[in-house]
């Protein structure tokens, strides 16, 4: 039996075990150790895009609204007691749980979260806040009374409440904007289950337990440690001595089967579909990607279906999907996704498709420099891969591998014919995934510089449509029309594997790296 | 000798100022900024504006000269500024991390100097015998082993054996030296080897050339014992490239471990000088560059004095 074989076979005996070990008693006490690959430049979740941000510092912080940890997408409460939405999509109204308490001791109310909304909306004093856009379609926030907040928006909004539950709008207290709206960018007072104890610059970051949390019982664990190793290798051997019990980002196949071999039954394995897509770009600007008809033989030549699952034994990808993760709700299914052009299963009818196109726009002996991220995982595999199967339609393409600053300069500038793009997202949600292919004009993360007025209309269309299967419809639309048009073209899902040490309980997988990290129900067995 | 030593101080100034030039200059001609880089890098969905808000919030979008002026004003008032990356000041960066690479600097030093004096000594001594072949092949076996490579079968080597690996996170020595040395010992091991090689070699050597030396001759041609005809007469003449290698060695070691820090988790500048190169932090980069030049030209200043110390003929005008 292979060593893929071996950790598949793990993989599948431990996939209900965190249901087990959530039937056992929670113990109260010690200090989680886990690895974070990077580290937060400051502490201010309004201005954070990532998830060495999100490790380190959510623990100290609440939401109004979270993902359920343990039934994803769900959306439960976190500082919000129960919340309406009106009938028109107008009006969200928030009751917040009395008995909050900010880190200083300082009761939560009303104002604090109407401060911490308008400062992500509308930054005042030098604040930052990159969600802005987010928030544009409210119009304005009441608070009635101190545990009362409504929010009211110009036009309906089908992602509202999935943006309250957003891990980055952290709750900051409104004394504090005030003194200085910039408060939060060198300190943290939050309301979240661990206190700051210490940030070792390079070095860790830790928390200890806040006594007064509103959650009675929580948190289980005295204190965290987040521990920064930027080193892949460093990681794994931390892990696999134990130094860390976990690294919630992810791991690549080949560092799982390291682990479970060496570890055996003292580690978990946990997998999911990941919110992060490879896309290939096309500089719609360069030719001959001005010819939609060479953009869809490019797209039509990839077998992602094989590729999907070659691909999966080497690098954390697995999953073929359209623009939304596969196994979203309002994804397309692997029915919906053979009708699109490049995601047939007949691979040697797509190819001779492919090369009528090429041949119909009059491009011969094709070749292009296909510029990738200078990132071993999982880029360089996909790309390899890539350059194979444009081969096998005789166009011959260069790998161009710039460090990571070049390689989003370069995509930002229009440097490059053709670049292996990436979108990760904290959560499942059309608006946010839909923006990589929105005209360039109206889309900051749209490096094919195409516009196309029939995606942008799609887009505000889903947008506003708060009936699931109406939306539906017009998802499948925009997917069809975006695909033919293959202005970006996504390659294969990402897969994330997490390898935890069997202590570590109360976890529960996400496909975001960005949720489940307020560590509020972790609890240790030892 | 003091006019000589207020000559060097001098010459360090526009030394320094080319290397404030070039390191500037190269800086901004690198592709890719910071602010591109730290809200895009993992997919961010951030607006033209708030980048342009962003890039004048940090001063880049003043001109260069404007910008150079600035740095070099806030230099000879000490004030190296503060990190684009994490709005710290840049001295509180580097000083956190340098007590850690000073102290595996200083450690590697001892363990190199220890090794290759006695090594080298006994290779010139037994020239062409087993004894002088085998330091041989000792020192050319670390000369040709990286470092980080070295350090990444010490871990290997203690993962598997003892299951166990150092310390991920640097406790100074006086709060618990147990658990500082047991996280440096290891760096400065696979460090002071490839650093213990090349004593080794320069001291042998230095030794077989000076024990041709007519003094040397006239020594033994005396009676002294061999002893104090080597510890006396030859080690002292000998030791003079010794120190400019250990000298030089030693200065490089203070930021440049960048690949050993990362293979050990080490907090150090050579880690630190990675990751803001890749985060194109102008204003860290900038500070350690100048750090570790200025390490280099004093180190080799402190070498130049010690010439005058070990060899009495040596006078400096």
């Amino acid at each position: 039996m292979s060593k893929f074989a071996v950790s598949a076979a793990l993989t599948a005996a431990v996939a209900l075990m965190p249901a087990v070990a959530d039937a056992q008693t929670p113990k109260r006490g010690g200090e989680l150790r886990f690895a974070v690959s990077a580290e937060p430049p400051d502490y201010d979740c309004h201005a954070a895009t990532s998830f060495a941000f999100i490790h380190p510092v959510r623990p100290h912080y609440n939401t109004l609204l979270k993902f359920d940890p343990a039934n994803y997408p769900k959306v439960v409460g976190d500082l919000a007691e129960s919340w309406e939405q009106s009938e028109d999509g107008l009006t969200y109204t928030f009751k917040l749980k009395q008995n909050v308490k900010f880190h200083d001791g300082t009761p939560l109310t009303s104002e604090d979260v109407k401060a911490s909304y308008e400062r992500i909306r509308n930054p005042q004093g030098g604040a930052r806040s990159i969600r802005q856009a987010v928030y544009e379609d409210i119009d304005s926030i009441e608070t009635p009374d101190e545990h009362t907040v409504v929010f009211k928006l110009k036009k309906p909004n089908a992602s509202m409440l999935t943006n309250f539950a957003s891990p980055w709008d952290c709750i900051y207290s409104a004394a504090k904007l005030k003194e200085d709206p910039k408060f939060p960018e060198r300190n943290i007072l939050g309301t979240g289950p661990f206190k700051f104890v210490e940030h070792a610059a390079g070095s860790h970051w830790v928390g200890e337990r806040f006594e007064d949390y509103h959650v009675e019982g929580r948190p289980y664990l005295d204190s965290y440690r987040a521990i920064f190793i930027t080193n892949t290798a460093a990681r794994v051997n931390a892990l696999q001595a134990g130094e860390v019990l976990s690294e919630f980002r992810g791991h690549s196949p080949a560092d799982r089967d390291k682990l479970v071999n060496a570890l055996g039954d003292k580690v978990e394995v946990f997998e999911s579909p990941w919110i992060c897509s490879l896309v290939v770009t096309f500089n719609t600007e360069k030719k001959p990607f001005d010819d939609a008809r060479v953009r869809r033989a490019l797209s039509l030549a990839i077998d992602r279906w094989q590729g999907a699952e070659a691909l999966s034994k080497i690098a954390l990808v697995r999953h073929v999907g359209g623009v939304l993760r596969p196994g979203f709700e309002l994804a397309a299914t692997d029915k919906d996704l053979e009708q699109l052009p490049g995601f047939g299963r007949d691979i040697n009818a797509a190819r001779e498709e492919a090369k009528k196109l090429l041949a119909e726009a009059g491009v011969k002996d094709l070749s292009f420099k296909l510029m990738n991220r200078n990132v071993p995982m999982p880029y360089t595999p996909v790309g390899v891969y890539l350059i194979d199967q444009w081969r096998q339609i005789g166009i011959t393409v260069e790998h161009d591998q710039p460090e990571t600053a070049a390689y989003i300069s370069n995509l930002r500038s229009g440097n490059f014919e053709a670049g292996l793009d990436f979108h990760c997202d904290a959560v499942d949600d059309p608006n946010l995934q839909l923006a990589k292919y929105l005209s360039a004009d109206r889309s900051p993360i749209n490096y094919s510089r195409a516009k196309d007025a029939k995606l942008d209309e799609l887009y505000e269309a889903q947008k506003g449509e708060l009936n699931v299967e109406k939306r539906k419809q017009i998802l499948r639309e925009f997917e069809q029309h975006a695909l033919t048009e293959a202005y970006n073209i996504p390659v294969v899902w990402w897969h994330r594997i997490i390898v935890n040490w069997k202590q570590i309980k109360g976890w529960h997988m996400s496909p975001s790296h960005y949720l489940n990290q307020d560590l509020q129900d972790v609890w240790l067995d030892q | 000798m003091l006019r000589y030593t207020i000559n060097r101080l001098l010459l360090m100034i526009p030394t320094l100022f080319g290397v404030a030039v070039l390191v500037f200059v190269l800086l901004r001609l690198m592709p890719g900024d910071i602010v591109e880089l730290r809200y895009l890098m993992d997919g961010g969905q951030v607006s033209p504006e708030v980048l342009a808000q962003e890039r004048a919030r940090l001063g880049l979008d003043k001109p260069l000269w404007e910008q150079f002026v600035d740095w070099i004003t806030g230099i000879l008032v000490g004030d190296f500024g503060v990190s684009m990356w994490t709005g710290r000041p840049v001295w509180d960066e580097i000083s956190s991390r340098f007590q850690l690479s000073f102290q595996v600097a200083i450690m590697a030093t001892i363990l190199a100097t220890i090794i290759a004096i006695p090594l080298g000594t006994l290779a010139a001594l037994f020239k062409d015998t087993w004894i002088d072949r085998l330091i041989q092949v000792f020192a050319i076996a670390g000369l040709a082993v990286p470092s980080f490579w070295l350090g990444m079968l010490i871990i290997l080597g203690l993962l598997l054996t003892f299951n166990w690996i150092p310390p991920l996170t640097f406790k100074p020595f006086y709060e618990d030296p147990w658990h500082n040395l047991s996280q440096l010992i290891w760096p400065a091991l696979a460090v002071g080897y490839r650093y213990s090689a090349v004593a080794t070699r320069m001291t042998r050597s230095t030794i077989l050339e000076v024990l041709q030396e007519d003094y040397i001759r006239t020594a033994r041609a005396k009676g002294v014992f061999e002893r104090l005809v080597v510890s006396r007469h030859a080690m002292r003449n000998a030791m003079l490239p010794v120190v400019t290698v250990i000298g030089l060695e030693f200065a490089f070691l203070i930021g440049g471990l960048v690949v050993t820090e990362q293979v050990f988790n080490l907090n150090g500048i050579g880690k630190l000088f990675v990751e803001t190169v890749t985060r194109a932090d102008y204003t860290m980069v900038q500070a350690l560059v100048m750090l570790v030049a200025t390490f280099f030209i004093v180190i080799n200043f402190l070498v130049d004095l010690l010439y005058a110390a070990l060899d009495p003929r040596i006078r400096y005008r």
